[in-house]
């Protein structure tokens, strides 16, 4: 098993009371003290370093728009950061939100940058973006997928087909593709498709002309479990069988000395990532045209009904959706858990709301030294196979 | 005063829902992003003196959605092509909210053949430094707001949608922020083609819309050199519902003499 330590960057220092019922879109930016965000960038970069030297596989930044829940809204500028203070280590995007841009080359230029200056330590993330960055972006709801489906096909054409080249789009047009630098990478960088389970998607990552690793982010388990072994019948069903480097699982994690003292320190801030830091109202999450119609009824008579409700501590440990103990309960979970689904690669986020430096180090160190080394046995004949 | 009977029409292949009653003059009725809620008080008391047809658009209400609908120009030119199939003449235009802009724009590509124009808190426009509402954004409290009356907001806040109800609103919504999502209903190069209007026009508008404030009316008169303008008080999004009487004068006044 790999492990690929991801961080949100929350504004950590947010006054929890201001945030009534929504952290994004337009929860003012008064809340936003950059003397604090200076602290907090150096400090999270700092933990994102100290992953690589304790061994993690790789680091991960994602991208998020006028929010508290994380204050990387140009990922790209963190990546380069850490490309230059790490030496093994993946870089993860998990990644560029693709639809909200009105020039994906701006993305292809990006990330071969860090390619070339990792020399192909990049992973490349795509995603759609959340339903209330296309309010922050003022980016049609309605074409998202399509605009994702084009961004997609137009960023791996400029990365593996020779230039110059015109583009035909129906949202993305270009008369001269001819991307500088080309990728380190070859025939690109992987790519990894971070989801929270929509058939389409999963149909779309497993076909056998990408076979991209899909990452189930921020699910219950049981609903993890689901789609991980959707899109290993998928893979089936188109004729081949899928390898754990294909399966991902991206969660909260929190490690302590025992039991007991990992739920004391970890339930205030786990309990805040969840009822504040991601929290807006349902016109927020999904304006309308952003999922299917369909899909849509479906979110809101399930998934959203429950997220009205405040997320204990107990509750999300209960589903599963966090996952917190001694070292020892957390790697035979995890252990039990892979032999389910599967997955080959670990992304916990050791870092959540507004849990401070001292007790994400120790998590850390403690995972690291104590859980990491007896899980990377697991599957790692295929995982090395894939490389 | 007969309901107005709804009958299936097809244009250029594509199948819409055409609700249509009365007798007279035509009346062609846009209805705005909402969708039409049926055959309303107000459209009763237009068809005594209009023949009356109040089209569903393409991808709302009761209509097909087709792959074609991509933006508001698809819809201006689907009904270009509904003008000449049905071969409207003489008629007279009235839009509502986008409908209202969607009338705008018919009118600013040719007025032959209409007789007058009216615009009820119409969408079209962005006047800076004056936010529009975000029905988008909006909860069902805060929408309920779009009309004045506060027995009438909590009517509408307790109405029970059936599924079927449920399920056009949601289209409607779906159509409605594909095709206005951005630029947030109107279109930046509308202002500068209205002065081409310059067949009789009517706007009126609730002095106390939340979605497009009263700036938004007077930038139509300004633009629009002959309209008149009707400002009513205490009155939301939708004069036509909300202040009925006022709604009717301003049609007697604008069509009577035209």
């Amino acid at each position: 098993m790999k492990f690929f330590f991801f961080h949100l960057m929350p504004y950590g220092a947010v006054d929890l009371d201001a945030i009534d019922g929504n952290a994004w879109v337009t929860f003012s930016n008064r809340h936003y003290d950059p003397k604090q965000g200076h602290k907090l960038y150096n400090r999270y970069l700092d933990e994102l370093e100290l992953a690589a030297d304790l061994g993690f596989d790789g680091v991960c930044v994602n991208e998020h728009h006028q929010t508290a829940y994380g204050m990387m809204p140009q990922p790209s500028i963190l990546a380069g950061a850490l490309a230059r203070r790490t030496e093994k280590a993946k870089i993860c995007v998990l990644g560029r939100a693709l639809p909200l841009t009105t020039n994906p080359l701006s993305i292809a230029e990006e990330y071969a940058m860090i390619d070339n200056i990792t020399g192909g330590r990049l992973i490349a993330g795509f995603v759609r973006g959340i339903g209330c960055e296309y309010h922050s972006y003022m980016v049609n709801p309605g074409f998202s997928l399509e605009r994702f489906h084009e961004a997609h096909d137009l960023i791996i054409e400029a990365w593996t087909k020779e230039g110059p080249f015109p583009f035909d789009g129906k949202h993305y047009r270009f008369q001269y593709v001819n991307l500088w630098p080309r990728p380190y990478q070859e025939p690109h960088p992987p790519i990894w498709i971070p989801s929270q389970g929509s058939r389409e998607t999963l149909e779309w990552a497993s076909h056998p002309d990408r076979k991209y690793t899909y990452l189930i982010t921020f699910s219950p388990v049981e609903s993890v479990t689901r789609n991980l072994t959707a899109y290993a019948a998928q893979c089936e069903a188109y004729g081949y069988q899928c390898t754990p480097e294909q399966l991902g699982w991206a969660l909260p994690l929190y490690v302590s000395e025992t039991d007991e003292k990992a739920a004391q320190e970890a339930a205030p801030h786990i309990e805040n990532f969840f009822n504040k830091f991601l929290v807006s109202p349902v016109e927020y999450k999904l304006p309308p045209g952003y999922s299917s119609m369909a899909s849509y009824k479906y979110v809101m008579a399930t998934k959203f009904k429950h997220r009205e409700d405040f997320l204990s501590y107990k509750g999300v440990t209960d589903n599963g959706m966090f996952l917190c103990g001694s070292p020892s309960t957390v790697a035979e979970r995890l252990e039990e858990l892979q032999s389910q689904m599967g997955f080959g690669n670990l992304v916990p986020m050791m870092q959540f709301g507004t849990l401070p430096g001292e007790l994400t180090e120790k998590s850390m160190r403690l995972f690291a030294e104590e859980v990491m080394p007896k899980l990377r046995p697991i599957a790692s004949a295929e995982m090395a196979a894939a490389e | 005063m007969a309901e107005g009977a709804s009958e299936r029409i097809s244009i250029n292949g594509c199948s819409i829902n055409l609700a249509k009653g009365g007798s007279g003059p035509t009346m062609l009725y846009l209805h705005g992003a909402g969708g039409s809620k049926g055959w309303m008080p107000f459209m009763d008391q237009l068809s005594d003196r209009f023949t009356v047809l109040a089209p569903d658009h393409p991808g709302f209400g009761l209509s097909d959605t087709p792959e074609w609908l991509d933006n508001m120009n698809d819809l201006i030119f689907f009904y270009l092509d509904l003008l000449e199939q049905l071969d409207i003449r003489d008629a007279h235009l009235v839009g509502h909210s986008m409908g209202g802009w969607l009338a705008a724009e018919l009118a600013v590509r040719g007025t032959g053949r209409f007789r007058t124009l009216t615009l009820i808190s119409a969408a079209g426009n962005r006047v800076k430094g004056v936010p529009m509402g975000d029905i988008f954004m909006w909860s069902n409290e805060e929408k309920a707001r779009m009309v004045y009356d506060p027995a009438a907001q909590q009517e509408r806040l307790n109405a029970e949608l059936s599924e079927e109800e449920a399920d056009i609103a949601l289209k409607n919504a779906f159509t409605s922020s594909k095709l206005c999502w951005s630029p947030r209903f109107h279109n930046p190069d509308l202002e500068k083609w209205l002065h081409r209007v310059k067949i009789p026009t009517m706007i009126m508008w609730g002095e106390n819309d939340p979605v497009f404030p009263p700036p938004y009316a007077h930038a139509y008169r300004k633009l629009i050199a002959s309209s008149e303008l009707r400002i009513f008080p205490e009155c939301g999004h939708s004069p036509q519902q909300e202040k009925l009487d006022e709604f009717m004068a301003g049609i007697d006044a604008i069509t009577s003499r035209n």
